[in-house]
């Protein structure tokens, strides 16, 4: 049992929740329900008069084969950013663990690239890969590989998805490199008493324990890669070739401020505040109790 | 089934610390060895090198006559027991037992017969669908123990196994540990800090200081002729009581026996001096009498000790049973002749 502050006082307990409550309303549930009006209003094509048609849009919307492409895109990118991000930050993990000379400077430099802006990043990668300037792109032409993320689909998901990672590694690698310091040596040495070659203490030992930390990394990342990419997909592809890397929320960019269909925009913004609600609700079920070994 | 030889092994760690500066054991095939000795001087560095846990700076360590200073922990074929267990803690215990088992290829149906077995050696077949979290401190002990047994290694290595333990079971598993190592007749190699522990389970007794050995041997050897004033003070609990000399006298002292010329240190243990209440009487048996002033009496029950100010120094007896003596009371001690120890300047037995 916590103890509970008791105030005298009946009106300054709200006082002092003012503020915070002041932020939340104006900055949250203001919006939300905006949104959440918007999303059942339909504009005139001269946006002169609007009209209440309760959840025609969301019916529009999700039968709309150009959202269910952005459904489509928005899966395929998020598990591919998740699962390179945490798959390289774990490997770069489990190597820094190993330097045993100047292991702090290798762990300051995989940090930095968290510290670049999500645009910056995605200019970085858009320049480097440039099908005419880029000098990344010229060596995998010289490779053999046709290489033209702006005419061709798949390889601007690559792209994307390759600065998308890009960021997210360092975060991935601070909690991997943490999550493998809190296990035991003596766990891995027993294990390697124990028979166990490098590859089955890895996976058999180390994986398992780490579990605690990939599922929160994981629920982080795909959080991350729906939400917080716009600014890596805007500079380098803005959402194309075609629809290509159109992911929801840059969907909801498109329709609302370049195309201003503003229902349809609305509708998909409280799609994807569920989806938000339901992850962060996972997180908090999950994450905060479950998948821990004491 | 396996005899563990080292020669002049030395660790020097990376940082430069030297650990262990030229240690070199035989240890005889189905022996128990106990490497005792002060936090910090070397001990589990020794045994981790043993295990192939740490690199072997200099000198060399076989087992079964093979030199295994290039061979890693996973073919060695030993087997150790952490000081904090290390069961892994995402498997049940079967799995924790069966683990190193599974790693060498070992048949299913061979698997399940030798863990069922080892775990009713021990007593754990009701633990066997457990996690480690969901045991208690001893039954850990006792999973670590079953572990370690039942891959039925060339060597067992013993890492302070027993210190996180409370005083009565360490009692009891010092027995069970004894006793299942005479029995499955593995050698041995443990290591404690606990002078008791290594007296009562040393078939070879190493006593350690400062990455070196002071003195080895059977325990009891050791016990009554220790080889330096180092041994003298860390074996036998209280410890040895020891006196300056001074060219050969000793200010305290009523009488003292011939000494040995070059002594500097006198030393007799506590369960070896008598209380004669008796005044005068000099000794004719050439035993050494001093008196001596009680500071402080300590009964134990079946035995007191009494903590004493000589003229050369502090001084612990032992009498047996009650004792009426109070703080304050003088007193003369004896000690025969036999139960003097002399060491030299260097320390050394003389
Ligand atoms: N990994 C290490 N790196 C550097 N020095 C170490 C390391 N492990 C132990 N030492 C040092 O080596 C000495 C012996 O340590 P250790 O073998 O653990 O002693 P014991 O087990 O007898 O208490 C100590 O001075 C300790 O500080
Ligand atoms: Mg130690």
């Amino acid at each position: 049992m916590s103890p509970r502050v008791v105030f005298p006082n009946k009106i300054l307990p709200y006082l002092l929740l003012a503020p915070q409550l002041a932020i939340t309303l104006v900055f949250f549930y203001w919006p939300a329900s905006q949104a959440l009006y918007q999303s059942m209003l339909r504009e005139d094509p001269f946006g002169l008069s609007s009209k209440f048609v309760w959840f025609a849009n969301f019916r529009k919307v999700l039968s709309d084969p150009n959202y269910l492409n952005s459904v489509h895109v928005t899966i395929v990118f998020s598990v591919a950013t998740a699962a390179v991000a945490m798959s390289v930050a774990l490997l770069l993990a489990v190597m820094a663990d190993k330097v045993v000379r100047s292991r702090g400077l290798y762990r300051t430099l995989m940090i930095w690239p968290y510290a670049v802006a999500p645009a910056i990043a995605g200019m970085l990668w858009l320049f480097l890969f440039n099908p005419s300037i880029g000098s990344l792109a010229y060596g995998l032409r010289w490779l053999g590989i046709s290489w033209d993320p702006l005419l061709n689909g798949s390889q601007a998901m690559v792209l994307v998805v390759a600065a998308a990672s890009w960021k997210q590694i360092s975060y991935n690698f601070l909690f991997f490199v943490a999550g493998l310091q809190a296990i035991p040596k003596t766990l891995i040495e027993a294990a390697a008493i124990d028979g166990a070659g490098e590859h089955k203490r890895f996976w058999t030992i180390v994986f398992p324990l780490l579990a605690p930390t990939t599922f929160f990394l994981l629920v982080v990342n795909t959080v991350y890669a729906f939400f917080d990419t716009f600014g890596i997909i805007h500079a380098v592809t803005g959402g194309g070739p075609g629809k290509a890397t159109e992911t929801l929320v840059y969907k909801v960019y498109n329709d609302g401020f370049v195309n201003l269909i503003l229902g349809d925009s609305a509708a998909q913004s409280v799609i994807l505040m569920a989806i938000v609600i339901a992850l962060t609700a996972i997180q908090f079920r999950y994450v905060e109790r479950k998948v821990h070994y004491g | 089934m396996a005899t563990v030889d080292l020669k002049d092994v030395r660790k020097v760690y990376p940082g430069g610390v030297e650990a262990v500066k030229g240690v070199s054991i035989a240890i005889p095939d189905k022996a128990l060895c106990v490497l005792v000795g002060p936090s910090g001087c070397g001990k589990s560095t020794l045994l981790r090198m043993i295990a192939g846990l740490e690199t072997i700076s200099a000198g060399s360590c076989a087992i079964d006559g093979k030199v295994v200073n290039a061979i890693g922990p996973t073919e060695r074929d030993i087997a150790m027991v952490f000081q904090n267990y290390a069961l892994y803690p995402h498997m049940k215990v079967y799995d924790n037992m069966a683990y190193g088992l599974r790693n060498r290829g070992t048949p299913k149906d061979e698997i399940d017969r030798r863990v069922r077995s080892t775990a009713k050696t021990l007593e754990l077949e009701h633990l066997l669908e457990r996690r480690p979290r969901e045991l208690s401190g001893g039954q850990r002990q006792r999973v670590a123990m079953g572990r370690a047994i039942v891959r039925n290694p060339k060597v067992f290595l013993f890492d302070e196994p027993l210190s996180n333990l409370d005083a009565k079971l360490r009692g009891q598993m010092r027995v069970e540990i004894k006793n299942l190592q005479r029995s499955l007749g593995v050698t041995s190699v443990y290591v404690t800090h606990d002078q008791l522990e290594a007296m009562t389970l040393a078939d070879v007794l190493v006593v350690m200081n400062a990455g070196l050995v002071e003195q080895s041997g059977a325990p009891l050897d050791i016990y009554e002729k220790p080889a330096s004033t180092f041994v003298a003070s860390f074996i036998g609990a209280p410890p040895m009581n020891l006196l300056p000399l001074r060219s050969g006298q000793f200010e305290g002292a009523v009488t003292l026996p011939a000494v040995p010329g070059n002594a500097a240190t006198l030393g007799f243990r506590p369960e070896d001096c008598e209380v004669r209440v008796e005044a005068g009487g000099i000794a004719a048996d050439g035993a050494l009498r001093l008196l001596a002033r009680v500071e402080g009496v300590e009964p134990v029950g079946a035995e007191s000790f009494l903590y004493c100010q000589a003229a050369g120094g502090r001084i612990v007896v032992r009498v047996p049973g009650r004792t009426e003596l109070q703080a304050g009371d003088q007193l003369p001690v004896f000690a025969r002749r036999e139960k003097l120890h002399f060491f030299g300047s260097d320390g050394k037995r003389v």
